[in-house]
């Protein structure tokens, strides 16, 4: 019988295949995690996960791998978050695998965003997560284009382009042996303008720096910096106090803001669908070391 | 602003996949629509620069739009599936780029999969060749319900009718063999944009949709509403510690609605234990819903206190799938050990993992024909037909009947790799 036929909107798509893959993490894996670090991503994965598994309680915990880098509002939104949800939040630092010296940093304020990788490695061992589910997107970085929906990790938590599995329809093989994991990408073909629809369609909270805010900042290159206890400006750059809002958020050193105009996330929208830029190409700072740099990371087990 | 990709209910979100070489000019007409889908979005937001974008890609390599892993570009090939977004003021598209290459037949069998249109490319100076037929075939195989020819290189060929037109008959001949019902032919030029997004005005004597017209207009998913009601069962849901008071009882269980339409009070069976039961609630999380239909998760409550569990299948009881212990396929072979009759696997049918013996290998299929030959073993990209015996029955339909309850995958338990995928031809 067919009742109320209608071509499912995109964003009814992407949600429900979302809700569908988290389902599969949580029907095949033993004792999967979901990271959440406060950021846009991760947010919308919650609310998927919310519309999968409520009135029941998730069945996984979450995961934040903190650099010690991250801006408070983000840390305090994480927190919030966490305890509206009821659900149990893991914290692990970069900071405790710099004491383990299973980090070594060259210089104190380089970005710790690619040994979240280290300490991220070092949780899986320590929990036995056999999968990870995380916010990525496809649409990203190129290197993430071509990554599986469930992405299978070795038993170094290291990415092989070259022998992933196939994906067939909706059908996942999430089996690890012991010691391997999955990364599982419930918002693998979602762009950046689906997620900032979506969470404008759910009414979504986000930490508030995602919005536009004054900030000082110095121009380095064709990026901005926020200047912080982390970033401070260097001699002879000039201190700007700029509108500006984040596009990620994430490692202090790594993530800079851009300008906008934008007063709501009707504006936020707008501009995202005119931006020529890709989010990474503006915001992440890491990326732009090489080309291969993401390709790189994920093979040494970011997410 | 144009309120029509901002605000309103879309036109949904198209999966399709292009099929071709390099050769054929696949990047460039992958460059092409990425590139000329951001001007139709200037257009529709009206604040981008349009003039910067539109046609400006006379002498860029369009095909640099979607390069992509190191090791591809140290190798100069493509030696996966990658996936590329974009949309317009009317719809949203997720395009497969399956790569001609090296394992050629397992990364196309992957890309169809999911794809609701396929474009082959033919280059209009070598028209129709054993690769674009061995195209149409595993993109017909996969069910993919609308395929279209573009002749690409136009320009080449002087903006010829006539050579168009004799690929068309070319193209419609096979597909007539092949049983494809229907194909859309269209002439482009993906390098110089014809055809493509834009009409151009050196064809006049081509009066159909242009590429980008059919991509926005094709219809999606109602061939799916009409089939049976399929819900593979992938979550039981019990209420948390502190849940509200009203969920104190509940039972619920969540799974994507694979085919048909639910609504309250439908009867429904559960399989393969056959019982049968009334739909008493539809949720999304805690929210309540008065119906369902293909491609939506829900969870579902029952009106009797049954035992189901993941693996099961509800199902319309009026229209039931076929339960049997013996399945016929057609299986694509993806591993790089051979499969041999009287091997052992782990089979993935839907929701429900059950292990099975693959019995007997009938005959391996000549991909460009789909023509069954004798075949002792299968190598990796072989096309066979096959048969399954299964520890426990599993319910399932005819992948000709219904494409979400017709597939698995076959995973090879010492290994935990994907081996095959198969699509269920009888049980």
């Amino acid at each position: 019988m067919i009742l109320h036929s209608r071509t499912l909107t995109h964003l009814d798509a992407l949600e429900a295949e979302g809700i569908h893959i988290l389902r599969e993490v949580a029907g095949q894996c033993r004792n999967p995690v979901l990271l959440f670090s406060g950021g846009k991503d991760s947010v919308c994965l919650l609310a998927l996960a919310e519309k999968a598994f409520r009135p029941g309680a998730f069945p996984f915990p979450l995961l934040h791998i903190d650099t010690g880098h991250n801006f408070p509002e983000v840390i305090a939104f994480r927190d919030r978050r966490a305890r509206e949800l009821g659900e149990r939040l893991i914290v692990r630092t970069v900071e405790d695998s710099i004491r383990r010296g299973t980090v070594v940093l060259r210089t104190p304020l380089q970005s710790r965003n690619p040994f979240q990788s280290v300490t991220l490695l070092e949780a899986i061992q320590e929990f036995g997560f056999d999968a990870c589910i995380g916010g990525a997107r496809r649409d990203e970085e190129k290197a993430r284009a071509k990554e599986r929906i469930f992405s299978f990790r070795d038993e170094f938590g290291q990415w092989d382009p070259r022998h992933q599995r196939p994906e067939l329809w909706d059908l996942y093989n999430a089996r690890c042996f012991p010691q391997e994991n999955l990364r599982v990408f419930p918002i693998s073909n979602w762009t950046e303008l689906d997620v900032w629809q979506y969470i404008q369609r759910e009414a979504l909270d986000l930490p508030g720096i995602y919005y536009v805010h004054t900030r000082s900042v110095v121009r380095r290159g064709a990026a901005l910096v926020p200047v912080t206890e982390f970033t401070p400006a260097r001699d002879g750059e000039r201190v700007e106090r700029l509108r500006v809002r984040f596009r990620t958020v994430g490692d202090i050193p790594c993530t800079a803001p851009v300008e906008s105009a934008a007063a709501g996330i009707e504006d936020i929208i707008r501009e995202t669908a005119t931006a020529e830029l890709t989010e990474r190409g503006a915001t992440r700072l890491d990326d732009q070391v090489s080309e291969a740099a993401m390709e790189q990371r994920k093979k040494e087990g970011y997410f | 602003m144009a309120p029509s990709l901002i605000q309103n209910p879309d036109a949904g979100l198209l999966r399709f996949i292009t099929c071709g070489s390099v050769d054929d000019g696949k990047s460039t007409l992958i460059g092409r629509l990425l590139l000329d889908s951001k001007a139709i979005l200037a257009d529709a937001l009206d604040t981008l620069e349009r003039t910067s974008l539109k046609r400006g890609a006379r002498g860029m390599d369009l095909s640099l739009l979607t390069d992509g892993l190191q090791a591809e570009r140290e190798q100069g090939i493509t030696i996966d599936v990658a996936y590329r977004y974009f949309a317009t003021g009317r719809r949203k598209f997720i395009l497969g780029d399956a790569p001609g290459h090296e394992q050629y037949t397992r990364n196309m069998v992957t890309a169809a999969s999911t794809a609701d249109l396929a474009i082959i490319l033919v280059d209009a100076r070598k028209g129709v060749l054993t690769q674009t037929r061995r195209h149409t075939a595993i993109a017909h195989l996969l069910g993919i319900r609308h395929l279209v020819m573009a002749i690409n290189k136009m320009d080449l060929v002087d903006w010829s009718e006539d050579v168009f037109a004799a690929h068309r008959r070319d193209g419609l001949a096979f597909a007539g063999e092949l049983g494809i019902p229907h194909l859309h032919f269209i002439p482009i030029s993906a390098l110089e944009g014809d055809g493509v997004v834009e009409r151009g005005g050196r064809m006049p004597w081509y009066q159909g949709p242009t590429l980008m017209e059919l991509l926005e207009t094709v219809p999606l998913a109602e061939a799916d509403l009409e089939r049976p009601f399929r819900f593979p069962v992938q979550w039981v849901c019990r209420p948390r510690p502190g849940a509200p008071r009203a969920f104190r009882d509940f039972r619920g269980y969540g799974g994507r609605v694979a085919s048909g339409a639910i609504q309250v009070g439908d009867r429904i069976a559960v399989l393969p234990g056959q019982l049968q039961s009334r739909v008493r609630g539809i949720r999304l999380g805690e929210d309540r819903l008065e119906a369902a239909q293909a491609g939506q998760s829900v969870t579902l409550e029952l009106e009797d206190e049954l035992d189901v569990a993941r693996g099961d299948l509800l199902a319309d009881p009026r229209r039931p799938p076929a339960l049997s212990r013996d399945l016929e396929a057609t299986l694509c072979w993806f591993a790089e050990t051979p499969a041999r009759a009287g091997a052992r696997f782990l089979l993935h049918l839907g929701t429900r993992e059950v292990r099975a013996l693959l019995q007997e290998l009938r005959s391996r299929l000549e991909i460009t024909t789909l023509k069954p030959q004798a075949a002792d073993q299968l190598a990796m990209n072989d096309l066979a037909e096959v048969r399954f015996r299964l520890q426990a029955p599993a319910a399932a339909d005819p992948y000709a009947d219904n494409r979400a309850t017709g597939a698995f995958i076959v995973i090879d338990e010492t290994t935990n790799a994907t081996v095959a995928g198969g699509l269920i031809r009888s049980l």
